[in-house]
């Protein structure tokens, strides 16, 4: 096995918890108090400057690496990426990673329990936005004394916190790695989400929302989820992977049974993802995807304009088959830069897998965070030394 | 600062651009490599660059080495780059590689203030009586391909460049000629004995 981190623990952290304290959201409400979970690897250099904040994507947790419980058992997400002598190096970096508010992974979300009520929040959480998830991870970083980050980095919608790092706070951030992402959904991408949404209030379980305590909308979220990993693969992936092959049998049964692998896979995916994620949880955190547009938010209706602000070295990646954030998106977001003249350089990495490819597609993309991240912190290194 | 000169790998036409580049411009390097010569320039002259590359392992050693660098097929017009964002615009040696060279320089003059260019010299003497004497597409060590395999595709003399500069109204306002692995400022009968040349262009 890999040299990895070996076993880890989410920690929790509560903040915004007075009323003077409570985080303005976008929506304008104000909203307080948050619990944040949240994971970290490595060790903090004296001269705190090695500071590696990832964002997760839309399943995804704070756990990015190591193992929960023991080696080898409950990998992270990104396993792959993170650890000593990956992409993400923890001998070097001191890496962050938590999960986003409206999630469902420790962090305050639908499912939590309103201390008001005494009952989780449900339909009545407030909707929350990626510059809300932001601005939670901000508090989070002032409660760990991180004053700048070496580099901000997140894949699909973690891509789009990352950019949202670079915009919202962008004293704070020395580099920006944005991969698989965009700077805004395209109606494809929307629609997938509001189908995705539809399933589950649609479920008769659903209740508007306040399901908790019975049974889950389990039909709608699976299916949700079914749709969701359509656009995570590719034309060509599932060729590769399924084919038109069956499922244990090679004859058809002239039934309407699960009998294509593909349709297998689909459903296996489906159950699995219920079990760990709320149905709450999926329409928020889409629903705060469909509302990103950082030119809107920034630039009045101009990327060029909002990227004005940017302060980070910026690393761009997209993969070829990617068609839910096409590389089009990509270089939309490395177009603006460039408009900018801002330091900005862009990959798009040659991949079969999707957008799936950000999480599998690692050989590249590992080489190529690894030498942006040493050649940033050299940077800051050398005109500290210029500076001094 | 000599360690520094041997990134440039002994490429004469790579030193004299350097030479030519003022202390703390902007650079763009189109078709930039391994990005020696931008991270030469931004240790050397403090300079803000910028590199243009498709092939990924180069484009790895730029990331590397701190360059920013970005995919760009230079048969494509950069509507990314705003008119005069840069100081300097670099195309070396990959001039005669393009399907609208013309379109290129224009272009070039449109985003940068100043352009540099260097490329072979097609009318050197030895090509020419190459071409004289065996009737083949003429081979050197600057250009050892075969026609049909060529990424060469568009060659041009010294004097081909020059008309083409004067018919656009296009400025020369430097030219070194390369000759083996030396460059000078002065040549006699420069289309006939340069093997190669740079150019420092304006509108």
């Amino acid at each position: 096995m890999r040299k990895n981190v070996g076993i880890v623990k989410t920690h929790y952290l509560t903040v915004a918890e007075k009323p003077e304290d409570y985080i303005k959201l976008d929506s304008g409400r104000k909203f307080g108090p948050i619990t944040v979970a949240y994971e970290t690897y490595g060790k903090i250099n004296e001269k705190n400057n090695n500071a590696v904040l990832i964002c997760h994507a839309l399943s995804g947790d704070a756990h990015v690496a190591g193992y929960h419980g023991e080696i080898g058992k409950k990998p992270g997400w990104w396993e792959n990426a993170v650890g000593p002598g990956k992409a993400i190096d923890t001998d070097k970096y001191f890496v962050i990673c938590s999960n986003v508010l409206g999630g469902c992974s420790g962090t305050t979300g639908p499912s939590s329990i309103n201390p008001q009520t005494g009952k989780p929040y449900g339909s009545t959480f407030p909707v929350v936005t990626i510059g809300d998830m932001v601005k939670v991870q901000k508090r989070l970083l002032d409660r760990l004394k991180i004053k700048k980050l070496l580099a901000v980095i997140g894949g699909s919608m973690g891509g789009m916190q990352a950019l949202e790092w670079t915009l919202r706070y962008p004293e704070m951030c020395n580099a920006g790695i944005i991969i698989a992402a965009t700077s805004r959904l395209s109606p494809q991408s929307i629609a997938f989400n509001a189908v995705g949404r539809n399933a589950i209030i649609t479920d008769p379980r659903w209740k508007n929302g306040n399901y908790y305590g019975k049974k889950v909308p389990a039909d709608g979220l699976a299916i949700a989820r079914m749709i969701g990993h359509i656009t995570y693969l590719s034309d060509a992936s599932m060729h590769k992977k399924f084919g038109r092959r069956l499922q244990h049998k090679t004859k058809f049964s002239y039934d309407f049974s699960k009998e294509f692998q593909i349709e297998s896979y689909l459903d296996h995916q489906g159950t699995k993802f219920v079990e760990r994620f709320d149905a709450n949880s999926y329409l928020y955190v889409t629903k705060a995807m469909d509302y990103f547009d950082v030119a809107k938010v920034y630039g009045k209706g101009s990327l060029i304009k909002a990227f004005e602000r940017i302060k980070s070295r910026m690393l761009v990646i997209s993969f070829t088959s990617d068609w839910l954030f096409p590389p089009y998106q990509s270089k939309e977001i490395v177009n603006g830069l460039m408009k900018q003249q801002k330091d900005v350089t862009y990959i798009n990495i040659e991949s079969s897998y999707g957008h799936d490819a950000f999480l599998l597609e690692i050989e590249t993309e590992a080489k190529v965070i690894s030498k942006f991240l040493d050649a940033t912190l050299q940077k800051i290194e050398s005109n500290r030394e210029e500076s001094l | 600062m000599k360690k520094m000169l041997s990134l440039l790998k002994n490429r004469a036409d790579l030193e004299i651009i350097a030479s030519w580049i003022k202390e703390g411009s902007t650079v763009l390097d189109l078709g930039c490599g391994d990005g020696n010569l931008l991270y030469y320039l931004t240790h050397s002259k403090n300079i803000k660059g910028m590199g243009i590359e498709i092939d990924l392992e180069r484009m790895i050693n730029c990331i590397e080495k701190g360059i920013p660098v970005v995919e760009h097929d230079l048969n494509q017009k950069f509507d990314n780059i705003r008119d005069m964002a840069y100081d300097y615009v670099i195309l070396s040696q990959t001039i005669q590689e393009l399907q609208y060279p013309d379109l290129l320089i224009e272009e070039i003059l449109r985003i940068g203030k100043y352009g540099i260019v260097s490329f072979p010299n097609f009318g050197h003497f030895k090509i020419r009586v190459n071409l004289f004497l065996n009737g083949r597409m003429p081979k050197s060590s600057v250009l050892p391909y075969d026609w049909y395999n060529t990424p060469n595709i568009h060659l041009m003399t010294l004097k081909d460049f020059k008309v083409f500069c004067k018919e656009r109204n296009i400025k020369i306002l430097k030219t070194h000629y390369i000759t083996g692995n030396r460059y000078r400022k002065n040549l006699l009968f420069p289309n006939l004995f340069a093997e190669g040349c740079v150019i420092l262009i304006s509108k």
